[in-house]
């Protein structure tokens, strides 16, 4: 079983970029679950999307929600959000974050500041390989700041984390997204995947 | 054709599948999905309604399964305390075609006020309850539950929770067909309810239970698997969390998962529980499985004995726990250690930047200051008004209650302005019966109708006053003024919550007269119409005083040190240009551009 878990902020894309990678394991036959945070959570608050997927066409998955410390890879949509989730990776799991941090109203308001750098390296210290990647210029890049969530699902395909191949998350992310955004979302998925190449 | 499924898409399908000729439901998160669904992959001859509460959806249900149709009502489990009346007596009067109420329940709770249990409910109504594990099961017990509805001329509940519904599995969908056409309503005495029926139909209710626990035992509906002397109970997702939590240790145990919680099957668990040495439950929400076995003399492990936690969702790692600590075993779930974190903000859902609501909550705030106010909310996004700075709702119970606790607070204490705050949706929901309740008692208090054209909360679904149905028809919208001036509500002023000039002395005109007086606020939800532009801060102008933060939380301001001081900065990718920040500003330094 391979299992990724991504995390963010209501609102940036989470729940597609969960299907993609589902959709890719399916087509290639084998079985996927996804567990997503849909409704209330969704106005700026944290969210979390699950997915796990076989390894082989045969393989069962049990649940859809992993459990801590059962994630191959951790995409953190922002850094806040990939460290509250950091106890959902393997030891030696990959974390995907993106650079920017989202401040919300609650750090506004108080005098204790919330700081993304710091965070950012506590996450490098953590975890056993941590990518720390601008997505947001490269969503700007592509067109939109809104193909995030496909930027980092390009970067995720890179890793190879999860047992998919680029050309399988390709193919699944055109089945996901309309038409006319098909163009702007392949370059977003090979811009991501240039972030973590070595 | 293999698709990925929503747990709800899953009974939507199921139902078509299943030949379902009508659908009807009221949004509700984890529910809302499954209608969505049926409106949009429904055949021909299939109707489909946003109704404006459950109670209404489950009376057309209940009308179309009279007449010989299979139906479905969805709703969340708090839907269902709306419905009671209507599905409590359908269930003495009995149906024609298959009926299914589909209830989502929502353990945590994540998005809903109470931790209720359908299960329980089901048993209390004496109406059979099937239970799902995954949307796959969901799928086919959808299909039983028309079959078993029908089979026996019974209402069925199809119960599922928020990590099934909004779960996804891979599912084969078949094509679907319309459904067959049906006989039609057949005049018969049956169908009227009196009290020589209803104790009629009670011996056959109680004759029922006992004969379907036997055949739930019987027909492979739920499940023994394993041959292991710790025997587990579990139903629902906390069956795929046992799963996780003994896998690779199968061998100890023996699994029993109860997917028909009413009646108990309690043959089958008899036999579960006597190839066992110790039997723990693992559950969400209520201890029934529990209760049940507990009923049969068995010593259970579980919330009752204080081994699993008695509210909030479980996960593997817990049961795992659980199971380690209660039987001394060990196995390969457990708990991450990480060193602690940097200061972590919390991350709470907020009103949108640009929602018209905050417009609203400050206009009511500035324009009431130094006068004693309760502020009631009610069930939509505006529940989040209760968050700093607006922290403008006092209480928050159901839906519709603020209209009429306002009217229960102001006979105790008339010296306070009470403000019932209601949506749209929800105003149609249950608001209509407050409104005319307190113009008829002749209660003292300021109805806020926040009008923002959609039911937002659960995903932006059409309701009476915005002229669109589920089928796809452009219709008269139902003017929620017109309702209030039919009501007998003579002062209703209709103001854009956004144009604090205009809004705020509307508002203090309103609650210096008596009765009930109306204001809507009428602005359209800010994900159902384009950016009015993007706010700029005039960096020179900016004092970095905070007050646009402080006074209106909206997210999409946050303030940032430069090398002239603190500055506001304005996230274009979050602002839609509502206007209010500018109006408040003591420099004015955020206009609206583009």
């Amino acid at each position: 079983m391979k299992s990724a878990l991504l995390c963010g902020v209501g609102g940036q894309g989470t729940v597609l970029a969960s299907r993609i990678i589902a959709q890719a394991a399916m087509n290639s036959g084998r079985q996927a679950r996804t567990a997503e945070t849909i409704g209330m959570a969704q106005r700026g608050g944290a969210v979390v999307s699950h997915v796990r997927i076989g390894e082989t066409p045969e393989e069962r998955v049990t649940s859809p929600l992993i459990p801590d410390g059962q994630a191959d890879v951790l995409i953190g949509f922002e850094p806040g959000e990939a460290a509250r989730n950091l106890k959902a990776l393997k030891p030696d799991g990959i974390v995907i974050v993106n650079r920017r941090a989202i401040v919300p109203v609650t750090a506004s308001l108080g005098k204790s500041g919330y700081d993304g750098e710091t965070v950012l390296k506590w996450l490098e210290a953590n975890a056993a390989h941590c990518f720390v990647v601008d997505g947001d210029r490269a969503a700007q890049a592509c067109g939109s700041e809104k193909v995030l969530n496909v930027v980092l699902t390009g970067a995720l395909a890179e890793t190879g984390a999860m047992g998919l191949s680029f050309e399988g998350i390709k193919q699944a992310m055109i089945r996901r997204v309309k038409p006319a955004f098909v163009e702007m979302n392949k370059k977003a998925l090979a811009l991501g995947a240039k972030m973590v190449r070595r | 054709m293999k698709e990925l499924l929503m747990g709800n898409e899953a009974v939507a399908c199921g139902a078509l599948a299943a030949g379902v000729q009508v659908v009807a439901g009221y949004p509700g998160t984890p529910s809302t999905e499954a209608l969505e669904t049926v409106a949009k992959r429904k055949p021909d001859g299939v109707y489909v309604e946003w109704s404006i509460n459950e109670k209404a959806g489950a009376e057309v249900a209940a009308g179309a399964a009279y007449a010989g149709a299979r139906s479905m009502v969805t709703m969340k489990q708090m839907g269902l305390n709306v419905a009671s009346d209507p599905i409590m007596c359908v269930n003495y009067v009995g149906v024609k075609g298959g009926m299914v109420i589909y209830v989502a329940d929502d353990p945590g709770p994540i998005s809903s006020q109470t931790e209720q249990d359908t299960r329980s409910w089901g048993q209390f109504a004496k109406i059979p309850v099937l239970d799902c594990t995954s949307p796959e099961q969901a799928f086919e017990q959808v299909q039983a539950a028309f079959e078993l509805s029908e089979a026996k001329s019974m209402p069925v509940i199809l119960r599922s929770t928020t990590r099934v519904c909004h779960a996804c599995s891979v599912i084969d969908v078949p094509e679907f067909v319309p459904p067959e056409p049906v006989e039609g309503f057949v005049k018969d005495k049956k169908w009227v309810i009196f009290p020589g029926l209803s104790y009629q139909n009670k011996k056959k209710i109680f004759a029922r239970e006992s004969e379907l626990a036997k055949t739930f035992s019987e027909n492979g509906m739920n499940t023994i698997a394993g041959t292991g002397k710790i025997g587990i109970a579990c139903g629902g997702i906390a069956a795929a969390y046992t799963a996780d939590a003994i896998q690779g240790h199968e061998d100890q145990f023996t699994v029993f998962t109860v997917n028909t919680p009413y009646p108990f099957p309690i043959q089958a668990a008899r036999q579960f529980v006597d190839q066992v040495d110790t039997v723990l439950a693992f559950e969400e929400l209520d201890p029934y499985i529990e209760d049940h076995l507990a009923a049969m003399g068995v010593d259970v492990i579980g919330k009752r004995s204080g081994a699993v936690p008695e509210a909030g969702e479980l996960s593997a790692v817990v049961v795992a726990g659980i199971i380690e600590k209660q039987t001394g075993l060990s196995l390969d779930l457990h708990p991450t250690n990480l060193p602690e974190s940097p200061a972590l903000p919390v991350r709470p859902p907020v009103l949108c930047a640009g929602c018209p609501h905050r417009g609203a909550f400050y206009a009511v705030k500035k324009a009431m200051r130094g006068r004693k106010i309760i502020a009631l909310g009610d069930i939509g996004c505006y529940t989040l008004g209760n968050a700093m700075p607006l922290d403008m709702v006092d209480t928050c119970l159901c839906m519709g209650a603020g209209v009429t606790m306002a009217q229960g607070l102001n006979h105790v204490d008339p010296s306070t302005v009470n403000f019932a705050f209601i949506g749209d949706s929800t105003f149609f929901a249950s608001g209509i019966t407050g409104a005319i309740n307190g113009v008829y008692n002749q209660a003292d208090i300021v109805l806020v109708i926040l009008d923002n054209s959609t039911t937002a909360m659960t995903g932006h679904q059409p309701h009476p006053g915005t002229g669109v149905t589920m089928m796809g028809e452009r219709v008269e919208p139902v003017s929620i003024e017109s309702v209030l001036r039919g009501a007998g509500v003579t002062s209703v002023r209709t103001v854009d919550p956004l144009d604090l000039d205009e809004a705020v002395p509307a508002i203090q005109a309103a609650a210096d007269e008596k009765g009930v007086r109306a204001i809507i606020f009428k602005s359209p939800c800010i994900a159902i119409v384009p950016k009015q532009g993007i706010a700029e801060v005039d960096q020179d102008a900016c004092i970095g005083c905070k007050h646009c933060i402080n006074e209106l939380g909206c997210p999409a301001i946050t303030m940032m040190e430069t090398e002239n001081g603190l500055k506001a900065v304005i996230d274009p990718a979050l602002c839609t240009g509502c206007g209010l920040c500018n109006q408040i500003c003591p420099k004015h330094c955020m206009e609206v551009k583009g």
